[in-house]
């Protein structure tokens, strides 16, 4: 019973969350950030680069959990990972050089763009994981 | 066809070192479904190998290729056409690591992982004995994922050059982070960013039995040595990003078209100016990097390093580089330079170059014309937006015995045999 309860939240939640509107204006500007601070890594359809860098389609890193997606953002990211069975060698620069809302906006971008579908980020969220850098 | 000859006509800005594309007019699709001049056929041999990288002819035509991914578990494809009909039906695999160098040389065969060169033995027929055990000529060389392509060539005179590649873009102390400042010296130069010599025959050679032959190279996966003038030659991966991590200095066009790629020859104790200097082959000088002080013109200690024999244009990734030493094609061919460049993917949003075979005539060990696109139509599209779509990407470079071309693709692993037909 328990399950079907907690089951049938999470559904709801998620029915919430998928109807809230992006912040206005965010997608536009998600894009201009994009453009001058990612593109040339993932490129301009986040298609990324054969080994070198990652798609930014429709990857847990992109559509899970915003704290982690903030987090790559901010410190980068030079591990092994693998997206569909590729791996890549170039390391993800971190953006600490960004605005909040800067980050916020591009990964807004991001997660609705590519063909993926997700909630905003917003400001407040980066404001909190910066400070605990 | 057009845009290639308007880029490199543009690059070129009249004479000096930069070369104009010749007269790639008379072009037709061949049955690979690739373009190469007139007179010339060119055929798939093998195809959906895996990622071949380089590749290796042997005396009697086996070919050896390298994987950077194992298939199957193995990295080293053995390809025979025993019945000589020109497809090469006999497949063999063996070596448990990826890679990228492969090279045949006094019967043996050298093969490289991203950290190490390894040979092994090979009889009259070219056949490995015992592939399990092959000798580890030089081990521990750095590899930090990226540019960590451990390409390779050898000499008359029995040494081994292995190109380390600089795990960086221009050494920053944060790599490819907006406004960290370069390390001034860079200290990655010690153990990469460079062209490093060991004896082709003793085992068990790491960074202290060899010896830096030259350095200030970011990254070299296409080198040769040149018979002809007896002198290594290197094909660089200029840096990247000019415009992502100096907007103020660089647009987005100056960022694609910008550094050159260059080919070098480089004698023992070369500097060629990386981290601290890019070549810009509109101005056909070095100049200083931005991370260092530069600001686009400024040539401070760039003026002395070792200059470019040949500027191409930025991002293309010159991935193989083959002195044509046959006498199958016209004499013009004869000592000169094929590069395969893998294609771009840092001139976004720009479009993508290269995908492509060049050719550069050399008489004496220099340049004797301009450069001109040889194969072209590897990617499948008449532009390439995101690297992603290019169906083939050139990667390796062998001479037949029989004087044709090959050419290996590392997306499908779809190998090209160019011939001279008259
Ligand atoms: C220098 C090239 C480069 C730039 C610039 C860059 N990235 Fe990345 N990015 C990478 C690489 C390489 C990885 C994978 C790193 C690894 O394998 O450890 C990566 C990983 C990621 C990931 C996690 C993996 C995935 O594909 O989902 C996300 C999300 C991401 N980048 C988003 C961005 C965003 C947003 C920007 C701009 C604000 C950006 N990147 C700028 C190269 C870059």
């Amino acid at each position: 019973m328990y399950k079907i309860i907690a089951g049938a939240a999470v559904l709801l939640a998620l029915a919430f969350t998928a109807r809230q509107p992006l912040p206005k204006g965010s997608l536009e500007r998600g894009k201009k950030v994009y453009a001058t601070n990612c593109l040339a890594c993932h490129q301009a359809d986040g298609s990324g680069v054969p080994n070198l860098n990652p798609t930014l389609a429709k990857t847990p890193q992109v559509t899970g959990d915003r704290q982690k997606l903030i987090n790559i953002i901010l410190k980068g990211l030079d591990e092994e990972i693998e997206i569909n069975g590729e791996s890549f060698s170039n390391p993800m620069p971190s953006q600490a050089h960004l605005s909040d809302q800067e980050i916020a906006d591009v990964l807004t971008y991001v997660r609705n763009s590519f063909g993926n579908k997700g909630t905003a980020v917003s400001a407040a969220m980066v404001t909190t994981e910066r400070k605990k850098m | 066809m057009k845009k290639i000859i308007l880029i490199s006509a543009f690059l070129a800005g009249g004479a000096g070192l930069t070369a104009k594309a010749g007269d790639t007019t008379n072009v037709y699709h061949s049955p690979a479904n690739i373009k190469v001049p007139k007179g010339f056929e060119a055929t798939i041999i093998a195809d959906e190998l895996g990622r071949a990288r380089h590749i290796a002819a042997a005396p009697n035509g086996v070919l050896f290729i390298k994987l950077e991914r194992l298939k199957n578990g193995r990295g080293i494809l053995r390809l025979q056409d025993a019945d000589n009909n020109g497809s090469y039906e006999k497949v063999t695999s063996f070596g448990n690591y990826g890679g990228t160098g492969i090279a045949v040389k006094n019967g043996y065969l050298y093969a490289s992982s991203d950290d190490a060169v390894y040979r092994y033995r090979l009889n009259e027929n070219m056949e490995v004995a015992d592939t399990g055990k092959p000798e580890a000529i030089v081990t521990g060389l750095l590899n930090k994922r990226q540019h960590s392509a451990k390409a390779i060539a050898l000499d008359n005179n029995n040494h081994l050059y292995v190109n380390i590649g600089a795990p960086s873009n221009a050494c920053q102390v944060a790599d490819r982070t907006k406004g960290s400042p370069g390390q001034d010296p860079c200290p990655i130069l010690d153990s990469a960013g460079g062209i490093w010599q060991f004896s082709a025959d003793q085992p068990a050679q790491s960074y202290k039995e060899g010896k830096r032959y030259a350095t200030g190279l970011r990254n070299v996966v296409g080198l040769d040595w040149n018979s002809n003038v007896n002198e290594l030659f290197v094909v660089q991966h200029g840096r990247d990003q000019l415009a992502t991590l100096y907007p103020e200095l660089y647009n987005d066009k100056q960022s694609a078209e910008l550094p050159a790629e260059e080919l070098f020859m480089v004698k023992d104790g070369a500097n060629c100016g990386w981290p601290y200097c890019y070549y810009d082959g509109q101005q056909q000088k070095k100049v200083l990097a931005p991370e260092f002080g530069g600001d686009g013109k400024k040539e401070a200690r760039c003026a002395d390093m070792v200059q470019p024999l040949v500027a191409f244009p930025a991002h293309l990734a010159p991935n193989a580089l083959l002195f044509y030493t046959g006498d199958k094609f016209p004499a013009r061919y004869r000592n000169g330079a094929f590069i395969a460049f893998h294609g771009s993917w840092n001139r976004a949003p720009l479009p993508q170059e290269g995908y492509y075979v060049v050719f550069v005539p050399f008489e004496k060990g220099q340049p004797a014309g301009k450069w001109e696109v040889f194969a072209d139509g590897f990617s499948g599209l008449t532009e390439v937006k995101s690297p992603n779509d290019a169906k083939h990407r050139p990667c390796g470079l062998a001479q037949a015995p029989d004087g044709s071309l090959l050419v290996t693709d590392d997306v499908k692993g779809t190998v090209y045999k160019i011939s001279y037909k008259g």
